[in-house]
């Protein structure tokens, strides 16, 4: 039988807390998982450094890309199986683009990727087109499938179908990280009825589309999305986590540009640094090696990422006030000369954080030619946008989505041991008193 | 302090009037892709590069009240255009240097083009890599329903040759 098609003698469970059981039968699923570039994904978390704030959220990327394999298998297997609008010879795409479509994530990848200008689906693309493991598995299937698989991720793939289905504004993937970031953070949002939604969904040309008649399953979705962006995504904590560990990384970074000589060679950071990461040095990173380092750093004698290593480590973090920048940006310019006075470097120890600078995405309905929007098969077959329909999302989808606040060491602010009458103006101007 | 969103403004300064999302979004990718420095991340979407980033930092200086956007009810769709108000032209006069000096008259050449057009030399240029029959069919591919011409592909690839020298 070709490699294609091959099932294995038995079927393989992984017990899951969100999805109960992840169901494998094809062997190149199998091989896929054995890997050692998907196993990485075992030690790279799926919410970075949100576990400084909900401790549960441990959970990896390799968690997520099982969930997000089922939920297609569920949908392609049970939901879309034997309908004429469905092409039966995209399943095992479907299924591997899946599996693989955070493959190339990095440790922290938010803000690893912002200071060192990478991108985690070149790296996806390279290690399904490279000499990797995973390449070898794809090959197996046919010559010209690890391209399809990393043009469906690249969403560059010609049938659109088949992209919708692993990325669009209702999509597997977020199916699944919104049920599983929900579960592991231990919030009470973040849930709703995927049984109803796969249930009602629909393939179409260039894209799947929702039966108008799970509308107010869609809604809940929905409501939950934008339920976990402020109360998980958008947490004030968690991004002073991130603005800390940004900075340790630009630190880093800087430092090595000047030639400075560190206590214990960040050997694993060097092409980095030097902008020049190769794919075997790419994959050769995780989480741990990243804290590893954070631990040495705590003893460097840079006095700006000794302090910032040690508040990552021992979650000491920033603390924010709100910050409008219309009405705010001179005092900033004041902040920032200030904290210089302070003898505190502002580029590190006073920032300014935008919703914009946050990975998330609200829904959007499309609006002259954005994202394409969810679409509702109305009875007659006609398609209509969601919050033309719903009131509900209507009304979150006009929403205000912006946020900005300003992070600095409240601590450092609070002893006035030294720099006593700066560091009044700087209270006074932060409402600290 | 809040750089991107001065260079986004730097944009909107240099540009005049921007209509349409689509153009702004296919704008400003096509700068980036010509070495100016937006930090702003962009994926293939259905319509061709776009980046989220970009959508939520132009909601934040909307609501910031530095750029003016007004809606157009077309047929069919809603049509959006940009402008910088005077509180963004302070904003930006308060920024300590000039966040880019040199991209005016990339920007100011790509805004009087198409929505349509950019679209297609976006397109393009996010293919960068692939020789120039294999971008021509991928671009066919991925842009079927826009069919576009021979003349139009013919005509994108000397406009992106241009670029290089307005930039």
């Amino acid at each position: 039988m070709v490699y294609s098609k091959q099932k294995l003698h038995e079927e393989k469970v992984f017990k899951d807390p969100v999805h109960r059981y992840i169901h494998v039968r094809d062997q190149v699923i199998w091989d896929l998982i054995g890997t050692k570039e998907f196993q990485r994904l075992r030690r790279i978390r799926q919410l970075g450094t949100t576990y400084l704030t909900f401790h549960g959220a441990e959970h990896s990327r390799f968690n997520h890309s099982l969930g997000v394999y089922e939920i297609i298998r569920r949908i392609t297997d049970d939901v879309f199986a034997n309908r004429p609008e469905w092409n039966e010879n995209e399943r095992l795409l479907s299924l591997c683009a899946a599996l693989l479509h955070d493959l190339g994530h990095g440790p922290f990848s938010h803000s690893f990727e912002k200071v060192f200008e990478l991108d985690h689906e070149a790296f996806t693309q390279a290690i399904i087109l490279g000499e990797t493991e995973v390449n070898e598995v794809l090959r197996r299937v046919s010559p010209t499938f690890p391209q399809n698989v990393s043009d469906v991720i690249a969403k560059t793939y010609e049938n659109k179908q088949v992209i919708s289905l692993i990325s669009s504004q209702i999509d597997a993937d977020r199916m699944d990280y919104l049920q599983r970031d929900a579960y592991f953070t231990g919030v009470s949002y973040g849930h709703f009825d995927m049984e109803r939604i796969l249930r009602v969904l629909r393939p179409r040309e260039d894209q799947v589309v929702i039966k108008s008649s799970g509308m107010h399953a869609v809604e809940d979705y929905i409501m939950s999305r934008y339920q976990m962006y402020w109360q998980v995504y958008f947490h004030p904590v968690t991004r002073s986590s991130e603005v800390i560990l940004t900075k340790i990384l630009h630190r880093a970074k800087e430092l090595s540009e000047n030639n400075y000589t560190f206590a214990y060679e960040p050997y694993h950071f060097l092409s980095i640094f030097k902008g020049a990461v190769t794919l075997k040095d790419y994959v050769k990173l995780d989480e741990s090696i990243i804290l590893y380092y954070f631990q040495m750093w705590e003893e460097e004698e840079d006095p700006i990422l000794r302090d910032l290593c040690r508040r990552f480590m021992n979650r000491n973090l920033f603390k924010y006030v709100e910050f409008d920048p219309s009405k705010e940006y001179k005092k900033l310019n004041e902040l920032e000369k200030l904290f210089e006075q302070a003898g505190l470097n502002p580029d590190y120890y006073l920032v300014v954080d935008s919703s914009s600078d946050l990975p998330y995405d609200f829904y959007r309905p499309g609006e002259e030619e954005e994202r394409l929007p969810i679409h509702l098969m109305m009875p007659n077959g006609e398609l209509k946008e969601l919050s033309r329909q719903s009131d509900i999302v209507d009304a979150i989808s006009g929403k205000r989505r912006t946020d900005h606040k300003l992070y600095f060491p409240k601590d450092c602010i609070l002893d006035d041991s030294s720099h006593k009458e700066v560091k009044a103006k700087i209270k006074s101007i932060l409402s600290l008193e | 302090m809040m750089k991107d969103h001065a260079k986004l403004m730097q944009a909107f300064f240099v540009s005049g009037e921007i209509v349409g999302r689509k153009k702004l979004q296919k704008m400003i990718y096509i700068a980036k892709k010509l070495s100016f420095p937006f930090q702003e991340k962009y994926q293939f979407h259905f319509f061709g590069p776009y980046s989220e980033e970009l959508t939520l930092r132009v909601e934040e200086l909307c609501n910031m009240g530095f750029i003016n956007e007004t809606k157009e009810k077309k047929s069919g769709y809603t049509q959006y255009r940009y402008s910088i108000t005077e509180e963004g032209q302070a904003f930006l006069n308060a920024q300590a240097a000039n966040p880019m000096p040199e991209v005016e008259g990339c920007l100011k050449d790509l805004n009087t083009q198409s929505s349509r057009f950019l679209e297609l030399v976006s397109t393009m240029l996010y293919f960068e890599g692939l020789d120039e029959q294999e971008l021509i069919e991928k671009v066919q591919k991925v842009k079927s329903k826009q069919n576009y011409t021979s003349e139009e592909i013919v005509e994108a690839l000397s406009y992106i040759k241009h670029l290089s020298t307005v930039s």
